[in-house]
This record gives C-alpha cells, structure tokens and sequence, in this order.
C-alpha cells in the first residue's frame, strides 16, 4: 500500500530495554479509521510496541530504539514535539486510573493543559466527550461528583472520555476491558466499533472473541516479533502461520 | 506442549461419531441395490429401520457441535472441524433418505418382472457407494487429493445418469407398458445421482477443512449447457 494512506507506518522497529530486545525488526502499516487488534502471550511485547506509537518509553533511561515509527508520514522521532505527539494520540490503559477529582475535571483536564479556558466551551467538550464515550447520560445529573465512585466499566468509558476531550486521531488501548465484567466490556466493544469512524484505534486484547468482535486487522506477536499480520477474519478462521493457529485455537505451551 | 486435553477429546469423539455415521450410510447404500437387484423386500424394509438411526446420529452429532460451539468457542482448524462436521452430516443423511426412497421403490416393484435387466443402475449405484466411501475417507484423512478425485467421479456418475434416462425413454416410446415401471427407475437414477452430488459436497467441506478455502470442485462445462434444452445428449466420450 502506499504509505501516503497510511495513518501510522513502522519499518525495521527495534527496541530495547538494557541487553534485552523486547522488539524486533517490526515493520507493520496501520490503516486509518479502521481497528487493529495486537494479540499475543504475555511478554511478547504488545504494550512495548503500544508505546513506541506515542514515545511513552523512549525517555526510559535503559530503553534504545532503532528504526522508524512514522504518524500520518512524519517521524515520530524526529518531526514531533512529545506534546503534540501524545494529543493526536492518544492511550487508554488496562485499569480505569481517572483523577481523584470529580468527573467534569477529569474529562476537563486535557483541554485545559492544552489552553482552553472558556466555560462554555469546555462544557461543550465534557459533554461532547462523554456522549461519544457513552457515559453522558449514566453522569449528567452529577458531573460534579468523584469520578472514583463510579462503577469500574464507568470508570474506563471516563477514561476513554478523557482521551477524546483532546481531539485525538488514533487511539491506544492497552486491555481496555480485561478488568471489566462482561456487560461493561461489550460497552466498550460497542463503543470502539463507534469510535472507529472517527477515530483509528489499536487495542491490545488477550480475550480471541474480543478481538474477533471488533477488529479489522489483527497481528499476533511472539517473542517481539509479528508472526503474522492479516485480516481478522483470515486470522481467525484460517491463519498463514502454524504459531498463530495454536495460539489463537489455545493449543500454545 | 499441547493444552485443551478435553476439548481434543471431545472433538475426537466428534470423530469417531462421524465415521461411524458415515459407515451406516456405506451400509445402507449397499444394502438398497441389493434389496433392488434381488428384489428383496425384507432387506429393503431394514434399510428403513437403518435411516432412523441415522437420523437420531445427524441429532445427536448437531447437538454435539452445537455444544462445542458454545461452550469452547472453537476458532481456525477447530472452528472449520466443526463446521465441517455440521455439513458433512447433513449430505450423509439426504444420502440415506436417498437410500430409503430407493427402498420404498423396490418394495413397490417387488412382484414385477423388472422391464430390462439392471445393468447401468447398479453400475452407478457403485459408483455413487464409491464416492460416498471415498469422500468419508477423505474426511477421516483429510486428503485433498482423495476429495478432489470423488469430485472428479461426479462426472462420470452424471454421464451415467443421461445414459440411462435416454435408454428408459427409448423403452418407453416402443411399449407404453413399461411407463409406470420405467419412471421409477428414473427415479432411482435421479436419487443415485443425488447421493453422488451429496459426497461431491462432503469432499468440498472436506478441502474447505483442510485450505479454509470453500470452492465447488466440479468441473462446469459450458457445451453442457445443451441439456437444459435437451437431456438426452450423451456425450461422445461416455458412450465407450
Ligand atoms: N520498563 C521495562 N524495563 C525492562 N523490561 C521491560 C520493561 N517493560 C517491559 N519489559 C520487558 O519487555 C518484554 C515485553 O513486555 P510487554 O511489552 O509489557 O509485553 P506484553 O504487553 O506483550 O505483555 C517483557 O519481557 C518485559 O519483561
Ligand atoms: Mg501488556
């Protein structure tokens, strides 16, 4: 494909971490408006790769990178302030962690980091925000209170509020739902398929069904490396890869 | 390191039911152009009890399927053994439905003199036994290439069937007598071909198990296209 349609590209990706290679030679093109799942056993380096997206671990003291992680054609290394970088992509993490301050604040805060001031307008964002995560109208009658009393499934579609709040382009999600019971996680499912209009999202999942569900892509890592990128379907109805097929059948040691 | 003991155990008792299914199905093939070549009511009248029980095995398989697919959520080689399974079972039941059509036929004809003697019927009778044992073979080894070849005896099995259309309706013409005995065994011929059209599925649901690729193997021959108009063609190179 060529990569002028790409939304994220990386070529040649290595990281490391001291001696150890936690990536190795990852070069995967990430398509935009479209969800990609990254599957793989613990330890594979799925959140590593996550993170090499929007530089949250290049500043690690131990960590060295070589190759290229290119964001709609510019190198994130290179061409990026981190700022800049980390609002049009942005993360969501495996546990809800909203501020302990009340729900508006949080969905508030990255707008106000980035400059806006206007009560008006940052209602607007809460709002706006909170109807896209699809909280809105579970919280509208207590924006005021803490975000920490609302339920774990709550907490996480704020946390996905959050991220919107800054107008991101791509969104991370790193096991979005592994601490949420099922109800709440096919919430998120609903919402990501939702989300996928606006926004690209790579989402790190180690329940096969979820990833089936919602994706478009998927790649399987192993031991840093992607054995195999492909649609989902083909992923999930007949891999190219012997690896990929125990793995996703549960056949894997 | 292998894990899912009880799942693997499951799908190979899954298995070990469709063999045995399938052998039923062989069986009752057999037993139908005996009971039709001796005229053997009492042979036919087994092939009917036969068909319920493999009925109550296409049941028994489904529920099986259904139950892995809820509870283990099969995915890949797993997910396509199962659906496979469900297929194969369904083309293995018309077979012996087929079976027993040809049964209720044969004790219909019992106290005629058969208007020719049998020669092509059971010819594709064979034929139709053969594919259907192959295309189970198939299944059991996951052998493309034996599936493929079952698929290539279709045609062979369709030849047969226009043969002995064009011969049936040649007796007809002379000797109106002949009529009522003469559609029923067009109606035999058309439920061989139908059995043969059956294990040609199994063998595709047997390769789409094996590639994950679900392809119609026949071969599609467009000078064919004259017997929509006209089935009493044969073609040249079948009449050796
Ligand atoms: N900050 C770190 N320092 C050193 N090693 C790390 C660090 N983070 C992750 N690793 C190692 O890198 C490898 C990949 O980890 P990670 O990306 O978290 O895998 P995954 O998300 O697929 O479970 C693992 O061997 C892990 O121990
Ligand atoms: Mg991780």
């Amino acid at each position: 494909m060529d990569t002028a349609e790409l939304k994220i590209y990386t070529r040649n990706l290595d990281l490391f971490y001291g001696d150890v290679q936690a990536l190795k030679n990852i070069s995967i093109d990430i398509e935009e408006k479209r969800v990609t799942a990254l599957i793989g056993p613990s330890g594979c380096g799925k959140s590593t790769f996550l993170k090499t997206l929007n530089r949250m671990n290049d500043l690690i003291a131990s960590v060295r990178i070589q190759g290229e992680v290119f964001f709609d054609n510019l190198n994130v290394y290179e061409q990026y302030d981190i700022v800049e970088l980390r609002k049009r992509v942005g993360m969501v993490f495996q546990k809800p962690n909203p501020f302990p301050m009340s729900i508006y604040d949080n969905v508030a805060y990255g707008p106000r980091i980035h400059g806006v001031k206007s009560k008006s307008v940052l209602d607007e964002i809460v709002e706006k925000s909170l109807q896209n995560a699809a909280l809105w109208d579970e919280v509208k009658d207590r924006l005021k209170q803490n975000a920490m009393g609302l339920s774990g499934g709550q907490q996480q579609r704020l946390c996905i509020a959050r991220v919107l709040a800054v107008e991101p382009e791509v969104v991370l999600m790193d096991e979005p739902t592994s601490a949420l019971d099922p109800i709440s996680t096919l919430k998120i499912e609903d919402l990501i398929d939702e989300l996928k209009e606006k926004y690209t999202i790579i989402i790190v999942t180690h329940n096969m069904q979820q990833a089936g569900r919602i994706s478009d892509k998927t790649a399987f890592f192993l031991h840093g490396e992607i054995v195999e990128y492909d649609y989902t379907e083909k992923i999930f109805s007949k891999p190219s890869d012997k690896r990929t097929e125990d793995y996703i059948t549960g056949r894997f040691g | 390191m292998v894990t899912r003991h009880f799942f693997d155990k499951e799908l190979d008792d899954l298995h070990l039911d469709l063999i045995k299914m399938g052998s039923l199905v062989e069986e009752s093939i057999e037993n139908t152009i005996l009971a039709l070549k001796k005229q053997d009511v009492e042979l036919a009248r087994k092939i009917f009890k036969n068909d319920d029980v493999i009925d109550d095995m296409e049941s028994k398989i489904e529920r099986n399927c259904f139950n892995l697919i809820a509870r283990q959520s099969p995915l890949a080689k797993d997910l396509r053994t199962i659906s496979t399974a469900l297929k194969i079972i369904t083309d293995m039941e018309r077979i012996a439905d087929h079976s027993a059509d040809i049964a209720e036929i044969t004790i219909r004809m019992a106290n005629e003199k058969y208007i020719k003697p049998l020669i092509d019927i059971p010819k594709m009778a064979e034929l139709a036994k053969i594919m259907v044992n192959k295309s189970i073979d198939a299944y059991i080894r996951q052998d493309v290439e034996l599936a493929q070849k079952v698929c290539d005896s279709d045609d062979e099995v369709d030849d047969l069937f226009h043969k002995i259309i064009l011969e049936l309706t040649n007796i007809m013409k002379n000797d109106p007598q002949t009529i009522e005995q003469a559609t029923n065994f067009m109606f035999i011929a058309k439920y061989l071909e139908r059995m043969a059209d059956h294990a040609t599925n199994i063998s595709e649901w047997v390769v789409y198990n094996v590639t994950g690729e679900h392809e119609h193997l026949t071969r599609h021959m467009d000078h064919r296209d004259d017997r929509i108009h006209n089935p009493f063609i044969i073609d040249e190179d079948s009449e050796k």
